[in-house]
């Protein structure tokens, strides 16, 4: 074991270090051909504690993973892989977000929570969307360029759309929209940023108070109903169910946002093509989640009794990061598999969105925001450009969920 | 073709619903429903791709 491994500098493990980089934001890091190729499941050292972990790569493979029920998502089990600092007290302490549970409780909140994402409801959502959009667009244009994308559009087109799901009362949007947008923000101090995480911790957890006794039309009070009779829930519980659409469904789709605008920016043939067939718009969109595939190692998981995967044994209590990156990268599923194609037919298998029973639950509402996003701004603002040097921007590398810091544009 | 679903194992991701809208659709617990058990020839290539992008394996297609 490596247990004590150095994290950085001395590398005691004899392991490749995760995460790898990427060096071209539109693909996946260099590293993973040959992993695919050579030694599709393999060992890997975190950087973040030296701990060891198992790496798959193949798309087979990480579908046969994320669709083994003899696999965990509960972060509090031994050896699960985690990517980020946090100690035995406080593991001890988290209350589990369903996205971190297994069945039978996985299997009974999502039970609670589907009917709000279906095909048709998502639908229902897309007028609602188009107006948050068309909004942030009016104030682009009223402020004139240069504007950071990320701040004008990026992070709040998903903010509101959680704040409506979520039932947040109108007057609340601003500071809900402030807390949350802080929490991505890179340049606050560890003070300013834990209070901002306190600050929306307590509201949610009023929030949630306020709907118990004056429940409305949104997602906490239909939970709140149906529990009523399920008993699935405590108060905390529900508190960090609201949390948990609000960091899944944040920062992945402002990500996405920004990163599909450089994408095109940065790919004129690409954009003219789609300015002039918006039926291509949906195939796009499964395009661009397929290449950057943010979350990658977001489809995390243990072993709970051994398990076999492309002739390798996976122990039992063994942390397993079946990369989606990796996946939709296979050459064996995409031809060419680093050429943006949005005519590509199979860009829909693409596993951005994980496989399984965790497989992302708000999906088809980050497709929804994706489209609406990506053919306003073409349509109103057809002059977009970057504001700076493509090669001055700073991407996420360590982060667990990839994208560009800031994104200048201006018209 | 004939097209059967296993509601158990469903997870309502909407998948099937999005890919093949003619043949699934969701109830409202928003779990799978079929709509049509025996569709024709001309859906068998839509429906063969929600059953490879149902991510809980819930549809099975004979015959
Ligand atoms: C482009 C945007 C998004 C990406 C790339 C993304 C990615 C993912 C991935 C990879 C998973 C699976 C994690 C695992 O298997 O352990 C997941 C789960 C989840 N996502 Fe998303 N997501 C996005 C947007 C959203 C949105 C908009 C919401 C909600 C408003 C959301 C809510 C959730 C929830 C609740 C889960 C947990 C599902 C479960 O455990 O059953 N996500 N997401
Ligand atoms: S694709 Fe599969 S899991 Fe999703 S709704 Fe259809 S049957 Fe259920």
């Amino acid at each position: 074991m490596t247990q004590s491994a150095e994290p950085a500098g001395g590398t005691a493990s004899p392991y490749p270090q995760f995460p790898m980089r990427r060096t071209c934001p539109f693909s996946e890091p260099d590293e993973y051909a040959g992993l695919r190729a050579d030694e599709p499941v393999s060992r890997a050292s975190l950087k973040v504690n030296g701990k060891e972990t198992w790496l798959v790569t193949r798309h087979e493979h990480v579908k046969q993973v994320l669709g083994d029920p003899r696999v965990s998502s509960n972060l509090k089990r031994p050896g699960y892989p985690h990517q980020f600092h946090i100690s035995e007290e406080m593991l001890a302490h988290v209350r589990l977000m369903m996205l971190s549970m297994d069945p039978p409780e996985h299997t009974a909140q999502r039970r609670m929570l589907i009917p709000e994402f279906t095909a048709r409801r998502t639908k229902a959502m897309r007028p609602r969307i188009q107006e948050v959009v068309d909004e942030r667009i009016d104030a682009m244009l009223a402020a004139g360029g240069p504007v950071d994308l990320v701040q004008a559009l990026a992070l709040p087109v998903p903010s509101l759309t959680i704040c409506e799901l979520l039932g947040v009362p109108y007057g609340d949007h601003a500071q809900f929209e402030e807390w949350s947008a802080a929490l991505m923000n890179h340049d606050l101090s560890p003070e300013e940023y834990g209070a901002a995480v306190q600050a929306l911790d307590m509201y949610l957890d009023k929030l949630v108070t306020l709907k118990e006794t004056e429940p409305g039309d949104d997602l906490i009070s239909r939970f709140l109903e149906k529990n009523r009779t399920e008993q699935a829930a405590d108060h905390l519980d529900v508190v960090t169910m609201a949390r948990m659409m609000l960091v899944g469904g944040h920062e992945t789709t402002a990500n996405m946002i920004a990163l599909g605008v450089l994408a095109l920016l940065e790919h004129p043939d690409h954009m003219a093509e789609l300015r002039s067939d918006e039926t291509l718009l949906p195939n796009a969109v499964e395009e661009l989640l397929r290449v950057f595939s943010i979350s990658d190692s977001g489809t995390a998981r243990v072993a709970i009794e051994d398990i076999e995967v492309g002739g390798v044994t996976i122990r039992a209590g063994e942390g397993i990061l079946a990369l989606n990156n990796a996946a939709d990268h296979d050459e064996t599923v995409f031809a060419d598999p680093g050429t943006l194609d949005f005519h590509r037919k199979e860009a829909r298998s693409h596993l951005a969105f994980g496989y399984g029973i965790h497989q992302c639950m708000g999906a088809n509402l980050a497709r929804a925001e994706l489209e609406i996003v990506y053919s306003t701004l073409l349509r109103r603002i057809p002059g977009l450009r970057l504001a700076v040097p493509a090669e001055e921007l700073r991407y996420k590398d360590d982060a667990m969920v990839y994208g560009v810091y800031d994104l200048p544009v201006t018209w | 073709m004939h097209v059967t679903t296993d509601h158990d194992r469903c997870v309502g991701s909407g998948q099937c619903a999005m890919q093949s809208p003619e043949v699934f659709d969701q109830d409202d617990d928003g779990l799978v429903v079929v709509l049509q058990e025996r569709p024709g020839a001309e859906l068998l290539e839509e429906v063969h791709r929600a059953v490879e992008l149902c991510p809980s394996q819930s549809i099975h297609v004979t015959g």
